[in-house]
């Protein structure tokens, strides 16, 4: 365990240090008086490793990461998760500005709202499914050419769950779950929308569990209730737009 | 609307047998990827409507019995109304698709290189023998130090204080374009990197991923990150002498690509973390880009995510204001910058673009060199020129117009045995090239390929000595950007501005 205080470090000299006790293993880790350092957990790698981050870190924490967990107590800004492979990202508020994009694998799970373009392009392969729960609502641009893994939007703070223009451009993979529904036209052509069924439920209970604790909210007021799920019309969505030359 | 088969397009190419000559060995019918030839029980059909004049069958057919030419049929000619015009109308008012295509552009934009010349001594400034004296094209790619510290040791000697940052080393000044996995077939990159090991330069996996295969390779590799992040992960981002971030591609600046579902296979799936049967695409910009500020971010996350050990190069298109968009670029913290001309190839492109965006890349080199000098950064990044790097000729002119070193894409295929039909989009490549059809692929033996592109490297390397030696230049480094030494023909006032040369005779 180590204890880092931040206060006026660069993000170059923050980073150093955690990947030099990494490499020395150390597998917890405090960081007091962050504000606002970028790349935090940038390309690190091991399943056991946890960062406590105090502050409000800057953009592109958690990019590349393949397994560490990072959790934030406070709000995050721009790029968390940025092309992620594995690991586990907590945000105790609220997220900026693209979310998850290209992620590939692990968790992101955020108590309050996210910005813009969350979950763009993200993607599935094999074991590894990505998944994004948002407690609050998210804005334009949504889930665009979203290829695999899941983004649930839970809307709990009374709001609605997508406040923009844009949803879901593109999605040719992957599942997005709402806890409730929004209005219809906001939605791409790309997209269907069904009611979530009972595999669909018990399927999501698991990472629906593991958000409720990691916020301390009982289950109960998150799930026990039906679900819809928004699936891609075609995983080939401009299959019919080109002719050879 | 009822659909109807009719069409107006008529067959492009005639394959025509000699039946006399025909020995009725079927390898024409083996070889053509298009299924152009057929079995007729006592002689050997064509379908002439498959034909793409991909040169495959008359170069394997061992009785000289095949010729392809051109359908003699002709549309009445008229200057204006093209040919391709009229097809393109026919086709899409068939189809209602966008025409793509492979390849770079067919259209006959002027060539500058054609009509640059280089200079040579005559009796005030001896030349150099190359054959004699030593002659370097080792280049080292990545960011200069603007200054240097030395200080001195406890023994009383001076000792280099700077660090220097990450370079590339190449032994000549060539590195092997961007082509992804699943653009081109595998046995195609194998024979890049096995050329690029035996050369000392580099190939790029373009932004397939990194096949297992090619992992051994690393020293002579650069990764790309594109916007589809496909294949990318810390491991990958490591396992290279660079990362490379493709913002544009010279055949279609602006936009994205799509490979389609078809095409990925289980290895190519594995190779791109995507699923089997999914079109794998890539959005136009960056989702994550959208400022020189944001470019900044993603460089780096690349150089934490790397602990600063590898230099990071991005890739753009040669557009209309590339001289002031590079400078952002350099300014950005890239510590390559790889610029892509029109007329540049591709696996696949709308013709929409490939035939009309972008500039030559001889003028946006004289003017990103001329920009990066007179801001005094020409040292923060070294320049990549590619877009259609014919010979050593191209390759010496854009190193005198502003390049560090050239990068081959299409030349590259073209010693694979690609006769540039431009069919790459289909994934039928008799060649074996830019396909992923088994049976295809196979027939691209990486190890002959390989030594053949060692071949024309080695080759164009000695025409470059041949040429720095008639120039009295003893190293490459001393030629770059050195416009002095070059002249044009035929070119106007703007033009010879542009490319910051003077005139034949002047």
């Amino acid at each position: 365990m180590i204890t880092i205080d931040a206060a006026g470090m660069h993000y170059k000299e923050l980073n150093r240090l955690i990947r030099e006790g990494i490499g020395k293993g150390i597998k917890k880790f405090f960081l007091e008086n962050i504000n606002g350092q970028y790349y935090i957990g940038d390309g690190i790698k091991g399943d056991d490793i946890v960062i406590n981050i105090n502050g409000t870190p800057g953009n592109d924490i958690g990019a590349f990461m393949d397994g560490p967990t990072l959790i934030v107590n406070n709000n995050a800004q721009d790029n968390i998760g940025n092309t992620m492979n594995a690991g586990k990202i907590i945000i105790k508020g609220d997220a900026g500005d693209v979310v998850g994009y290209g992620m590939r694998g692990g968790r992101i799970y955020i108590l309050g709202n996210a910005g813009y373009r969350v979950g763009i392009h993200m993607k599935g392969y094999n074991e590894q499914l990505p998944v994004i729960i948002i407690g609050g609502k998210v804005g334009s641009f949504f889930a665009e050419y979203m290829a695999g893994g899941i983004i649930v939007l839970l809307g709990l703070n009374d709001s609605d769950e997508f406040d923009g223009e844009y949803f879901a451009s593109g999605m040719h993979g992957g599942t997005i779950y709402l806890r409730k529904k929004i209005d219809f036209s906001k939605y791409s052509k790309d997209v269907e929308l069904y009611e979530a069924d009972e595999n669909d439920m018990i399927f999501l209970k698991k990472y629906l569990t593991e958000y409720a604790d990691s916020f301390n909210i009982p289950y109960e007021e998150i799930g026990g209730k039906t679900f819809y799920k928004i699936v891609p019309s075609s995983a080939r969505p401009y299959a019919h737009l080109y002719t050879s030359g | 609307m009822t659909k109807s088969s009719f069409s107006n397009i008529q067959s492009e190419y005639l394959a025509l047998i000699d039946h006399n000559k025909c020995v009725r060995c079927k390898r024409c019918i083996q070889n053509c990827g298009w299924g152009t030839y057929s079995f007729g029980g006592d002689k050997i059909l064509a379908d002439h409507s498959k034909c793409v004049a991909c040169g495959r069958c008359y170069t394997y057919c061992p009785e000289g019995a095949i010729s392809i030419v051109k359908n003699p049929t002709v549309l009445r000619e008229n200057a204006n109304w093209k040919e391709g015009l009229i097809k393109n109308i026919w086709k899409q008012s068939e189809t209602g698709g966008i025409v793509i295509s492979g390849m770079g552009t067919t259209f006959k934009y002027k060539k500058y290189f054609d009509h640059i010349l280089l200079d040579a001594c005559q009796v005030t400034n001896p030349s150099i023998d190359p054959l004699r004296e030593p002659m370097e094209l080792r280049t080292y790619l990545g960011k200069k130090p603007s200054r240097l510290d030395v200080g001195i040791d406890d023994n009383g000697e001076p000792v280099l204080k700077s660090k220097m940052p990450p370079q590339i080393e190449l032994q000549t000044p060539f590195v092997f374009g961007a082509m992804s996995y699943g653009s081109i077939s595998l046995n195609a990159q194998k024979a890049m990197a096995l050329a690029a090991r035996a050369l000392g330069i580099v190939m790029n996996t373009g932004e397939g991923g990194l096949h297992d295969d090619l992992v051994p390779f690393g020293k002579n590799i650069i990764v790309q990150v594109a916007s589809g992040r496909f294949g990318v992960h810390r491991d990958y981002l490591n396992s290279g002498v660079a990362v490379e971030i493709k913002i544009g591609q010279g055949a279609k600046p602006g936009i994205g690509g799509h490979l389609p579902g078809e095409k990925i296979g289980a290895d190519i799936s594995k190779t791109r973390m995507i699923p089997v049967g999914t079109d794998a695409i890539s959005p136009a910009p960056h989702h994550d880009i959208y400022s020189i500020e944001d470019l900044r971010q993603l460089i780096y996350a690349v150089k934490e995510a790397t602990d600063y050990e590898k230099p990071v190069s991005v890739k753009v298109a040669a557009v209309h204001n590339i001289a002031a968009i590079v400078s952002g670029i350099v300014r950005a913290g890239a510590d390559i910058v790889y610029i892509d001309g029109y007329t540049g190839g591709t696996g696949a492109a709308p013709n929409i673009i490939k035939d009309h965006v972008g500039i030559p890349i001889e003028l946006a080199l004289a003017q990103v060199d001329e920009r990066l000098r007179d801001e005094g950064i020409r040292n923060e990044a070294s320049i990549i020129a590619a877009g259609s790097i014919r010979s050593s000729a191209d390759a010496v002119k854009a190193i005198a117009l502003g390049a560090d070193a050239v990068a081959i894409g299409t030349a590259a295929l073209v010693v694979m045995g690609c006769h540039v039909c431009g069919k790459c989009n289909t994934g039928n490549c008799s060649w074996g090239i830019t396909t992923q059809r088994p049976e295809l692929v196979r027939r691209l033996d990486p190890e002959v390929y390989g030594e053949r592109l060692y071949n024309l490297i080695s080759a164009w390397s000695h025409e470059i000595q041949e040429v720095l030696g008639a120039m009295g230049v003893n190293s490459i480094e001393s030629l770059r950007g050195s416009r002095e030494r070059l002249r044009g023909v035929e070119l106007t006032d703007a033009e010879l501005k542009a490319l910051g040369i003077k005139h034949a005779g002047l």
